[in-house]
């Protein structure tokens, strides 16, 4: 892999909300950076957004939620992720996640737990931080 | 407004005290920022004046309340009369736990439901549904079938409360179980007071929950007006939301045109149909935010008003009084909460509330503070309605029609945002209309590019936002009790819809069913066919399939 490789990203919107703002702003906010982006669009189940993440060789997943059905989806997608042996992958996410639950998604693999209010560059300096060139 | 003489010679005064006083200030004391400028970038002057008002003609523009051009009010006296409604959008869990609610909220005197489904229910699929699963009851009430709604009614009489429904794809459907409710309760159908959402065409843009593609979705909302026209005379059939294009992005002269222009299209298709403007415009209602900058809020409101009476007359020739119109419901903005010391929420509602009465609102939500971490508990929802109690009682400020008329800035921003608005529109019919401009995603790009723009301010701190990026405290997560659907919620919905099918009719079931089908099939007007299709006891998913069948289903067309 060369290593002026640009950060490939997706920004995924998993659930049945459709409050997407915050999501294309993100994927906004990381295509000025210089990275590649690829946003799903809505309502992408746990199985087409690891599909994705394989088919497009990327090297972060940010999910975004405002549904509050993040306990039950997300780890979903952690355990596929494990069974596609792309544990490698920085995964993020952002949107209405109650504190009390942060914990526990950390411990599955989960990197961090944005809340509402991160300023982009914020989220930038973390996913160029945080990456690991895949090979 | 004024003599020319008069003005003349405030302009000459203002001239010398731009060269005098003014600047001998400046030179001591700068201003904070070389330009200010409202969130649609109108910029906003040091000073108003009557010369930004010389070109109002007041009996024209104005008027008197309850007259065209109704900028002032739709109604002759306001709140002397009646106060707004104070109508608060609640739901969560199940049916039972959200009928608790509503008893509560109208114990503590709220005078009119609104109902929240979940999003399976907004989507128009079963609580058992593989997509439904983890969100069952989580972001609304979960409503599979008639047997949920007899329950979110239970001991509430229909003839006594209006009912608003926050519903678009799955509408018709809604309105067809309400419908059953009142005839069980033996209150005569056009004694049902209330509303649908019912406006999809900004789903395609902003909201973004689509079932159907946008030709037959528009088809079906125009059969809910059709039905109501003839059998609900006192149903709102359509409220033509700006709220969601706002909460997407927009800003508020966006917010704005897209609704009017939105509101063009419906009375287009309903006239296709054979409707007469006069029998159906009387009952379109409308739905806006309230945002932050007040006095381009109060413009807005205002704008609105004007724009829509001179649409109705000008352009569709309406005669009905009524028909122009333009009666509104606000809701707080969603997307000002703040996380972050969340209970300056509390101050940010009451602003944007009080900028919804002084533009003249007859329905107000306000939201709870802690709404930007859940669902409000008892205790914040109780807080957001006292708000709206110590507006209508203690301010005084619904004591005289619309007090902000006259006021020098008010005026210049409600004449510029009508200017700008109508820009937008004569873009859009340019364009071919509102379809033809989702089809090319202008709506989109337009919303995206402005909620893009709106952050980079806040990033660089152009926007200051009170504790998230100026006035922050290290401890900012205030441990609140906040409210959590319990899993208990989904198992306890399942077996319900998993008895109800096994104790129901299930060949009647498909008798209504089948002709569901053969009336989409053939074009007809759907209500009687779901009406009936409801009463059988076939679920929301089973009734949406049918459709899904003949309309095909929605594939988003994103736009970053």
């Amino acid at each position: 892999m060369k290593s002026d490789r640009k950060i490939r990203v997706i920004v995924a919107k998993p659930g049945l909300d459709s409050h997407d703002r915050g999501a294309k702003i993100v994927a906004r906010a990381f295509r000025d950076a210089g990275m590649e982006v690829i946003y799903t669009g809505l309502r992408q189940t746990p199985e087409q957004i690891v599909e994705t993440a394989l088919q497009e060789d990327v090297d972060v997943i940010g999910l975004s939620i405002l549904s509050g059905a993040h306990m039950t989806l997300f780890p979903k997608i952690m355990e596929l992720m494990k069974q596609k042996r792309l544990e490698d992958i920085l995964v993020f996410a952002g949107g209405i996640i109650p504190d009390q639950d942060v914990p526990a998604l950390r411990k599955i693999g989960i990197k961090r737990v944005f809340g509402p209010g991160t300023p982009t560059d914020e989220l930038v300096k973390f996913v160029r931080k945080n990456t690991r060139r895949r090979k | 407004m004024i003599d020319t003489e008069e003005l003349k010679d405030i302009e000459k005064r203002r001239e010398k005290w731009e060269t005098t006083t003014l600047p001998r200030w400046l030179n001591r004391h700068p201003e904070r920022r070389k330009e200010f400028h409202t969130t649609s970038g109108i910029p906003i002057k040091r000073l108003y004046l009557p010369e930004d008002m010389k070109n109002l003609d007041y009996v024209r523009e104005l008027g008197f309340p309850g007259e065209f051009p109704f900028t002032r009010g739709v109604h002759a006296t306001m709140y002397r009369g009646r106060l707004w409604t104070m109508r608060q959008f609640s739901g969560f869990g199940t049916a039972e736990q959200t009928n608790k609610r509503f008893k509560y909220l109208l114990k503590e005197g709220e005078t009119g439901l609104s109902i929240a489904f979940d999003y399976p229910t907004i989507m128009g699929r079963d609580s058992d549904d593989p997509m439904s699963q983890g969100e069952v009851g989580i972001c609304g009430v979960a409503i599979s079938s008639l047997q949920d709604m007899e329950v979110l009614f239970n001991g509430i009489p229909l003839d006594k409360v209006t009912t608003s429904m926050t519903i678009n794809g799955p509408a018709a459907m809604l309105l067809a179980m309400y419908v059953a409710i009142g005839d069980k309760q033996s209150v005569p159908r056009r004694m049902l007071g209330g509303t649908t959402q019912n406006d999809m065409l900004k789903e395609f843009f902003a909201q973004k929950l689509c079932i159907f593609p946008p030709k037959p979705s528009v088809k079906l909302a125009t059969d809910i007006i059709e039905y109501c026209t003839e059998h609900l005379p006192k149903w709102n059939p359509v409220s033509i939301s700006g709220y969601h294009i706002r909460e997407a992005g927009s800003n508020a002269v966006q917010e704005l045109a897209f609704t009017l222009a939105d509101g063009i299209a419906y009375v287009e298709s309903t006239l296709e149909r054979g409707l007469k403007v006069d029998d159906f415009a009387p009952r379109l209602s409308f739905f806006f935010a309230a945002h932050n900058n007040f006095f381009e809020e109060v413009a807005k409101f205002r704008a609105a008003r004007k724009l829509w009476a001179q649409i109705m007359k000008e352009r569709f020739k309406a005669k009905n009084a009524r028909s122009l119109w333009m009666r509104m419901h606000i809701q707080t903005s969603g997307c000002t909460l703040m996380a972050r010391q969340p209970v300056n929420n509390v101050v940010r509602v009451a602003l944007q509330s009080l900028a919804a009465v002084l533009g003249g609102t007859q329905s107000l939500h306000t939201n709870s503070f802690d709404e930007a971490l859940a669902l409000p508990s008892e205790e914040a929802v109780r807080i957001a309605l006292r708000t709206q109690q110590i507006i209508a009682h203690e301010s005084g400020v619904a004591e005289t029609v619309d007090p902000l008329a006259g006021s020098y800035c008010i005026e210049a921003l409600t004449a510029q945002m009508e200017e700008q608005a109508m820009e937008y529109i004569n873009r859009i019919d340019d364009m071919g209309g509102v379809i033809s401009a989702i089809e090319k995603g202008f709506f989109q790009k337009e919303i995206a590019d402005s909620a893009y723009k709106y952050q980079q301010e806040t990033d660089r701190k152009e926007r200051v936002l009170v504790g998230v990026n100026e006035y922050t405290v290290k401890e900012d997560w205030v441990p609140l009790e906040i409210l959590r659907i319990e899993p208990h919620v989904e198992e306890e919905q399942l077996v319900g819809l998993q008895e109800l099918k096994e104790e129901r009719n299930n060949k009647k079931v498909r008798e209504v069913l089948d002709r569901l089908h053969e009336a989409t099939a053939r074009g007809e007007n759907l209500m009687p066919p779901i009406i009936k299709a409801v009463k059988a006891y076939a679920t929301l998913g089973e009734i949406c399939n049918v459709l899904r069948e003949i309309f095909g289903e929605y594939q988003e067309l994103i736009v970053i």
